[in-house]
């Protein structure tokens, strides 16, 4: 059995955080430079934090698979991130951000953990822009703002469509100050391999230097994962390459706890599958539903091209299924709407998988030019990539593969099960419940590593005598030895597939059975088929090259090994849970008119799976959801 | 969406590693769809390799959609190939034409040393802005978002310098391996906000040093950063730049 004690602070939840900043202890100013700090990650999450912590004086070591640390998954992120600033004077609170984050989670979240992320999100904004984030402006020179789904106030501030890379840029920029002052120590192109414990507690890191192929120990007082998510479990998703379950796989075979595993998000507003050889998804971002207006042909077969199917035979369904949130309706809402369009074949395009997103209207309204001005970059990736001018004709979109609220369990401290262990942003499972809120994750990977981690990581550090130990010591040595060995028997098996083709193979499992719907035979089935999968990997996977270079399959194929056994428990959690909610929608529970059907009276939990060794079945713990402040209500948008 | 098929002839560097001497290999590619991007191609080649017992081509990418700034391949002697303000992750088959023969190359410069094919090390990038490329402050210090009020005009021409990805393909088609224009995109865009103007003078002595340790050269304006940038960063940045420097240079203390 794990020991889920979730920590929350007691008090009434707008004082937790500050009753508890009081409360923690505090390490003085000159003794902070004798503890070490390993943070695996340079996204929002992991620059954030390694530049907080090494300002404050810890001593910092900074890892990333990339070649630099600007390279990150969160440059990606496209639309914008949340705070409760209120600049509009629409309504806006803290308490109104934390009631839209729990409820867009369908209250699968901890309350207190999301009231502080609404909180510190003001703070977060602050920062930025004194980090020199040139945020969107309006001609007064103030802040501007625009809504995104699952809200009715407009609470998003953005850099064109690029705020992910202009956020990870000032936090990349205020972390490679502290590189140059000699706080942080930066190891590029390093990829973690294992977590090391000794007495139960988390005290460093086995990497593989990519360039040279070395296996190498690091140690440190505390380890810090911010790794991001696991979405390439399912091969084609919107996460880039290199995003991986490795290092939160294996920490949850250290002995931390897996919460929420099928947890993922099926973003609804993706660039659709073009051919077999495609290597990922792009997305085009949810802001693009402020003005874009979501449709498919009422007719079952239509063959018109969309410029010459007239408004009545057109279905906003959107809009016409949720009249209040119309093309704003949650992610999760709406990527299931776009499946069941395409499910009763009103789909459009060659392949009769996607839906339109029309901008005729928002064009004839505010004209072009703003129109480019809001999405020009948007529009240009779509241009490339399809060839065709969405200025002229409605996007082409369907759901993809997004985001995994699921994660390694952490408390009120971030802490995972696991001492010293701490987890920050989409590697955690802490704040999004069962589906995230978009421009949420932006907002809990800097509120993560800004202004909760340098606060609580010192109240662990203090609280706990740690035995001096070096690279020297036997758990280091036998973690080594496991890493090395495994190296080895990748590349001794010399079968006959490729590892993009076993990778292949695992998304359509995947997404066929543990996708955006799921149910009991599929999920079984899952179960049966994922472990058979991975026999065959083990028994015939190729791998050239060897293991002391530079070696992208031999990364790949590591990665993959972990999907496999991941994409198992994934199966499991989401065999479990047989109600609907968010992201996780079970055939077997929904309402009349296909909404998904929660069940609070069985699951209002967090599910946090436990590693029991190679060929045991992992066992279920849970943590209890405690609502002291919110009424468990349907989830409505109509 | 246009799904033709081509065949190809692909001329690529293959290098074992930093201390070894590369070379040219040659690969017919067949069956192309043109609606494949120039990366997915390159997967397909791979998969081949592998099949056929060989060592694949090592080359980087992660993002593929244009802003990690991670893929970096020169492509008929152009870096990131022959589309204005496309990345080589967003350049598709369908810019090509059955029977062509294509030579693809590492992004090429001293400060740049070779990995392994086409692989490079880029660390150099991030070490000039650990010299200079920030704002000092720290966590926790900032005051109200709104306290200070930017011309739209100042924040949207820093927004623009800030679109840098960071790839190098400017320095990749340097005849001199310059990195001006990399550094006065950073060096515009912080001082452009009033937040980083404080230090901009301090900003760009630090980073114009830095870049000479790196040995990367100098800049004779030829622009042919400007015209391989997948982010449309433009020359405007180095003149605004200079004169930045030089006023720093002569008020230096
Ligand atoms: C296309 C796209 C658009 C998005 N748009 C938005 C948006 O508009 N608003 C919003 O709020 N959210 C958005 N998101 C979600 C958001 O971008 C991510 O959830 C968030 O950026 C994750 O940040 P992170 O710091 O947790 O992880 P990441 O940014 O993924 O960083 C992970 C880091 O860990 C490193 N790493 C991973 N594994 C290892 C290992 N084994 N060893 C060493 N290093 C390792 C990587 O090198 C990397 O540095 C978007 C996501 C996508 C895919
Ligand atoms: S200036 Fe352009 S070419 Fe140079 S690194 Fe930046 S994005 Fe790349
Ligand atoms: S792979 Fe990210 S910019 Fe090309």
């Amino acid at each position: 059995m794990l020991k889920l004690d979730s920590k929350i602070p007691g008090g009434p939840l707008e004082q937790k955080w500050e009753t508890h900043k009081f409360q923690m202890k505090l390490v003085n100013p000159a003794n902070k430079r004798k503890y070490s700090v390993i943070v695996v990650g340079t996204g929002l999450a992991g620059a954030s934090a390694s530049a907080s912590l090494a300002e404050l004086g810890y001593e910092v070591k900074t890892f990333t698979i990339h070649d630099s640390p600007r390279r990150a998954h969160s440059i990606a992120a496209q639309g914008g991130i949340n705070a409760a600033k209120n600049y509009t004077n629409d309504g806006d609170s803290v308490y109104r951000l934390f009631y839209d984050t729990i409820k867009g989670g369908d209250f699968r979240a901890r309350e207190a953990n999301v009231y502080r992320l609404a909180e510190v999100s003001n703070s977060i904004i602050d920062q930025c822009v004194a980090q020199g984030v040139p945020f969107a402006r309006d001609y007064g020179g103030l802040l501007d703002n625009r809504s995104f789904g699952g809200s009715q106030v407009s609470r998003t501030f953005y850099a064109r469509g690029q705020t992910g890379q202009q956020l990870l840029i000032g936090a990349y920029q205020a972390m490679m100050r502290q590189v140059g002052l000699g706080t942080i120590k930066l190891f590029n192109r390093r990829e973690m391999l294992d977590l090391v414990t000794v007495d139960g507690a988390a005290r460093g890191i086995i990497t593989r230097n990519l360039v040279t192929g070395a296996i190498e120990s690091h140690v440190a007082d505390a380890v810090i994962l911010a790794t991001g998510g696991y979405g390439n479990v399912f091969f084609l998703s919107t996460n880039a390459k290199a995003c991986n379950g490795t290092a939160v796989w294996k920490a949850y075979k250290k002995g931390a706890g897996f919460g929420n595993p099928c947890f993922t998000q099926i973003h609804p507003t993706c660039i659709p599958v073009s051919g077999h050889y495609q290597s990922k998804l792009t997305l085009m971002s949810e802001s693009l539903r402020n003005d874009g207006r979501v449709w498919v042909p009422k007719k079952v077969g239509e063959t018109r091209p969309p410029a010459e199917i007239p408004e009545e035979d057109r279905d906003y369904y959107l809009e016409r299924v949720y009249p209040s949130f119309g093309n704003l309706a949650p992610r999760d809402v709406s990527s299931r709407q776009a499946k069941f369009a395409c499910d009763a074949g009103r789909g459009v395009g060659q392949s009769k998988m996607a839906v339109y997103l029309d901008f005729k209207d928002a064009i004839k309204r505010l004209g072009k030019a703003k129109i480019e001005e809001r999405y020009g970059n948007l529009f240009q990736m779509y241009e490339k990539i399809t060839d065709e001018n969405p200025y002229e004709v409605p996007m082409r979109i369907f759901p993809a593969v997004h985001y995994t609220m699921g994660g390694l369990w952490v408390d009120y401290n971030l802490m995972s099960t696991v001492p010293g262990l701490h987890v920050l942003g989409e590697a955690n499972f802490s704040d999004h419940g069962a589906n995230r809120l978009g421009a949420s994750a932006l907002m809990q990977g800097l509120a993560d590593g800004y202004f909760v981690i340098p606060y609580t990581i010192g109240d662990y550090l203090v609280g706990n005598k740690l035995p001096k130990i070096d690279a020297s010591h036997e758990a280091f040595r036998a973690a080594e030895a496991e890493a090395k060995a495994r190296t080895q028997k990748l590349l001794s098996i010399k079968g006959s597939q490729t590892v993009d083709e076993m990778h292949m193979k695992l998304g359509k499992l995947m997404w066929d059975h543990v996708g955006m719907s799921r149910n009991e035979a599929g999920l079984k089935k899952a179960l049966i088929e994922i472990p058979k999968l991975r026999d065959q990997f083990w028994q015939d996977i190729r791998i050239p090259g060897e293991g002391m270079e530079l070696n992208q399959e031999l990364e790949k194929a590591g990665r993959v090994a972990d999907f496999l056994e991941l994409g198992e428990l994934m199966a499991h959690d989401a065999l479990h849970r047989t109600e609907s909610c968010g992201g996780h929608f079970r055939e077997e529970s929904q309402t009349e008119d296909n909404e998904a059907k929660r069940d609070d009276e069985n699951f209002a939990y967090a599910g946090v799976w436990e590693y029991k060794g190679q060929g045991k079945a992992p066992e279920l713990n849970k943590e209890q959801l405690v609502f002291e402040r919110i009424h468990l209500a349907t989830r409505s948008y109509k | 969406m246009s799904d033709k098929s081509i065949n190809l002839t692909l001329k690529i560097w293959r290098q074992k590693n930093a201390n070894e001497i590369g070379h040219f290999e040659t690969h017919p590619v067949k069956d192309i769809s043109t609606d494949m991007s120039f990366l997915e191609m390159f997967d397909l080649l791979n998969l081949h390799i592998i099949k056929a017992g060989g060592v694949p081509i090592a080359f980087d990418s992660d993002c593929r959609e244009g802003i990690c700034g991670m893929c970096s391949m020169t492509i008929n002697g152009n870096p990131h190939g022959p589309d204005r303000e496309t990345a080589t992750c967003q350049l598709h088959m369908r810019r090509f034409s059955d029977g062509d023969t294509i030579v693809v190359e590492p992004f090429r410069a001293k400060a740049f040393p070779v990995l392994k094919d086409l692989c490079t090390d880029r660390s150099s990038l991030d070490r000039m802005i650990a010299a200079g490329g920030f704002v000092s402050v720290n966590t926790g210090s900032a005051q109200d978002g709104n306290a200070l009020p930017v011309p739209k005009q100042d924040s949207d021409l820093a927004m623009d310098a800030a679109a840098c990805i960071g790839c190098g393909a400017c320095v990749a088609a340097c005849k001199n391996a310059s990195a001006m224009l990399f550094v006065s995109a950073k060096v515009s865009h912080l001082g452009l906000l009033p937040q980083g103007a404080v230090e901009k003078e301090r900003r760009v002595l630090n980073m114009v040093a830095q870049m000479d340790k790196e040995k990367f050269g100098s800049c004779t304006n030829t622009g042919a950063c400007e015209a391989a940038c997948p982010k449309a960063i433009k020359m405007e940045n180095i003149a605004r730049m200079n004169r930045g420097f030089f006023s720093a240079s002569l008020t230096r203390r």
